[in-house]
């Protein structure tokens, strides 16, 4: 049972897999539709050193889905932020993970709002 | 230059933060090696062969005497006394302590330096011509778009975890000082009637497979440079290979894919993201570029210099090689050597650090750029202040008028310190200069750019050198491959392979054989190497590398 | 030379200083390449190399390397390796220019 990691830190797994639908890093980013009627995306990584799942996460939001959208996979919590502002809500990590990376790790990298030259380049002028 | 605000204070003070923390977490074992190796990259900290190797961000290689004073004292109390200046103009220091980084990155921050994205598949420093913003045939300063990039590039969440590293460089002028096309992005700025824009060059790299990059955009207007920059990476990120290291780089996407794939998936990405960008960034590039603005020239007679210049050959000889034409005609571009014949070329000493950051305070109006040909450059230098200048370098050891000659090599660390090295280029780099210097052939040969890789990840741009030479492992033994006819301007070309290696003691004499061919050919003193070879082929001084021709040779 | 006429010796870099450190008998580590244990059979030193990255340590890069199994002690048996008992050619820095024998 995956552990699921937000601003507010870790809680528990409450979605469905006939709710959700799984997005792999693989994606072919012209493939890459709004899903009708799914309110719950969950974008796969096959490691972290993969950083497809940002690209595919920021491209969904852009193209208009407003859904809740994961990132799962053996990511880092010094990932947290970078998958927040690619547009992610929430992450899922196993509980190996969890034990490994404390839920304090993951909190110290939760004011990702902050320090953004992204948001700032991309404010109105 | 460009002066820090609160908010690139408080993201540096934050960032050093996080950066303390996962060195904590790793000392501690809460972070494993694998997991610690991509943070630790993406804030500049290598493991070479002896030690770790903290590599700093010179942005677009430009600094002033207060940073560059601060890295003096860094490499005085952190390291061993002494930086060297890399082909990407940033700065390395070979000797620091894995809990002393903390200390390193917050000494760098108080002086609004640090080394982030220097190293790991992230957007790397971005590089620009070092004679900016002072050079007499400029069309318009690139920093000011440099800035922009590396700020929009600097943590973007996007962009942290990506196939390989990613290169930019940006060129002001016609005369390509950057060698941009050799990068993965290259920004050219030119004219269109009235209004100027950027060339927007692809898949240049050096390294295994060498390529010259290609226009994926002839004009970009300036207001849509961020965008359609984002378009490429976001086009790459999803697209470049991740099976194969050798063959993730764009230059290799571009190469599979083809231009005009690229060129419609960019276009649509561009399409995408476009609207994301609603004029801050324009805002932010007017602010920018006020504070590139030229500094206030003084007015002085030029006299003295004109008098100092009849009177005294070794500071004429140093004008005459180590200067170059400024916008101001009172004013002249200053390249201070870092490659005395027999010095490690691109090391400073703390000390010379020290003498070059006083000397540009008082006559380079407190600016300093790193090329990425490893020299300093000072780059307003009013001609009354030249004689000064050169006095005040000469007792360091830092006068040497050798800029663009035989001996201004260019060399990459090699395996004195390099994990990856196949070979050392170091020792090379010393015993072809100083053959060069007892010959007293240097300023008769001309311009010659002779550039030396310790191995086949090219970080010495062996491959765009006049002279190339690639030092490999040949059945245990060092072995030096000659490529001929490089270039690295605007009229870029990868050399050509000559032969067979030679080993560490023939690889001199082979040089020199190449040299002697130059001057018996060249049709007067006025042709310089790169004009003969292009004009007589590889031919001549294959035969002068190899009498009696190669085939079925073994090495030399 | 052929091959298998090499030994393995584990090398790595100490975690904080970056030294280059010889795994020696005790399954410490040492500074000296004098030494190191010496591995005869390949299986056992992956063996050993694999224990000494299992968990997080403080060591970094490690590595078999080749070397020669000399009267003296293990010898490099290339260049690099050579190179990383001694330090760099171009200044006296590194571990030529330091005590020999410190333990990690």
């Amino acid at each position: 049972m995956d552990v699921i990691v937000t601003d507010n830190g870790f809680s528990t797994d409450t979605w469905s897999a006939e709710t959700t639908l799984s997005i792999s890093s693989e994606t072919d980013p012209e493939s890459l539709t709004l899903p009708n009627d799914i309110q719950r995306v969950v974008i796969t990584f096959p490691n972290f050193a993969d950083g497809r799942g940002f690209t595919l996460a920021r491209l969904l939001r852009l193209r208009g889905y407003s859904g809740a959208l994961r990132a799962k996979g053996p990511i880092i919590s010094d990932q947290y932020a970078m998958a927040r502002r690619s547009g992610f809500d929430e992450i899922a990590i196993s509980q190996a993970q969890a034990v490994r990376q404390p839920e304090h790790d993951w909190l110290f990298r939760s004011n990702w709002t902050a320090h953004s030259y992204q948001s700032r380049l991309q404010a109105s002028g | 230059m460009y002066q820090y605000n609160g908010f690139d204070t408080a993201f540096l003070k934050q960032r050093n933060l996080q950066f303390r923390d996962q060195v904590q977490r790793r000392i501690s074992g809460a972070l494993s090696e694998e997991e610690f190796k991509p943070l630790r990259l993406m804030n500049g900290l290598y493991l070479q062969l002896h030690a770790y190797m903290l590599r700093v961000a010179i942005p677009y290689g430009t600094l002033n005497s207060a940073q560059m004073t601060a890295l003096a004292s860094i490499a005085e109390k952190w390291d061993k006394g002494y930086g060297h200046f890399t082909t990407r103009q940033n700065i390395q220091f070979n000797w620091p302590k894995l809990q002393d980084v903390p200390d390193i990155l917050d000494a760098l921050s108080e002086v609004d330096m640090h080394a982030i994205q220097t190293s790991g598949n992230t957007i790397r420093n971005v590089t620009a011509d070092h004679f900016a913003g002072a050079a007499a045939d400029e069309i318009e300063d690139p920093r000011p778009y440099a800035e922009l990039l590396r700020q929009w590039s600097t943590d973007h969440p996007e962009f942290q975890f990506m196939p390989r590293k990613f290169k930019i460089a940006v060129s002001g002028s016609a005369k390509d000082r950057a060698v941009t096309r050799a990068h993965d992005i290259g920004l050219l700025l030119k004219k269109r009637g009235a209004e100027i824009g950027f060339e927007v060059i692809i898949g240049g790299g050096l390294g295994r497979t060498p390529m010259i990059g290609k226009t994926l955009c002839d004009f970009l207007p300036k207001s849509d440079l961020l965008p359609y920059v984002e378009a490429i990476v976001s086009v790459w990120n999803l697209l470049g290979r991740r099976d194969n290291k050798y063959k993730s780089r764009i230059k290799i996407t571009l190469h599979e894919n083809g231009l005009q794939e690229i060129q419609r998936l960019v276009a649509k990405r561009f399409s995408e993201l476009r609207p994301q960008f609603k004029g801050q960034d324009q805002t932010l590039l007017n602010a920018l570029k006020n504070a590139f603005k030229a500094p206030a020239w003084i007015d002085a007679p030029t006299a003295t210099f004109h008098e100092n210049y009849a009177k005294y050959p070794n500071f004429k000889s140093w004008v005459d090689i180590n200067t170059s034409p400024h916008r101001n005609n009172d004013y002249a571009i200053a390249t201070v050597s870092l490659k005395t014949p027999g010095q490690t070329p691109g090391d400073a000493s703390s000390a010379q650090m020290r003498v070059i950051a006083d000397l540009a305070k008082s006559y380079s109006h407190d600016e300093l750029r790193i090329s990425h040909a490893q020299n300093i450059v000072l780059p307003h230098v009013h001609k009354s202040h030249l004689f000064a200048l050169y006095n005040g370098l000469y007792p360091a050891g830092l006068a040497t008028a050798n800029a663009g000659l035989i001996s201004d090599i260019i060399a990459c660390p090699g395996m004195d310190y390099c994990a990856l090295a196949t070979a050392r280029s170091i020792p090379i780099a010393q015993e072809i200069a100083l053959r060069f210097k007892a010959l007293k052939l240097e300023h008769d040969i001309g311009p010659l750019q002779i550039k030396i890789s310790g191995c086949i990840n090219a970080c010495g741009h062996h491959h765009v050198g006049h002279i190339g030479i690639l030092g490999l492992d040949r059945a245990g033994v060092e072995n030096y491959q000659i490529t001929l006819g490089g270039d690295a301007t605007e009229t870029a070309t990868i050399g050509e392979r000559a032969g067979p290696g030679f080993d560490a003691s023939t690889i001199v004499s082979a040089i020199e054989r190449v040299v002697l061919t130059y001057l018996d050919l060249r049709l007067s003193n006025r042709e310089t190497f790169l004009q003969t070879f292009r004009r007589v082929g590889a031919p001549p001084f294959k035969e002068a590398l190899y009498p009696g021709g190669n085939e079925g040779k073994t090495a030399a | 030379m052929p091959r298998k006429s090499y030994i393995k010796v584990i090398t790595a870099n100490a975690l904080l200083s970056g030294d280059v450190i010889y795994l020696n008998a005790n399954g410490g580590w040492t500074r000296q390449h004098l030494n190191a244990k010496i591995f005869h059979e390949q299986k056992d030193a992956q063996a050993a190399l694999d224990a000494a990255t299992a968990h997080t340590s403080d060591v970094v890069g490690a590595y078999l390397a080749d070397f020669i199994d000399a009267d003296a002690g293990p010898k490099p048996a290339h260049f690099r390796e050579a190179f990383r008992t001694k330090g760099p050619g171009n200044y006296f820095h590194g571990k030529q220019a330091e005590a020999k024998n410190v333990s990690v």
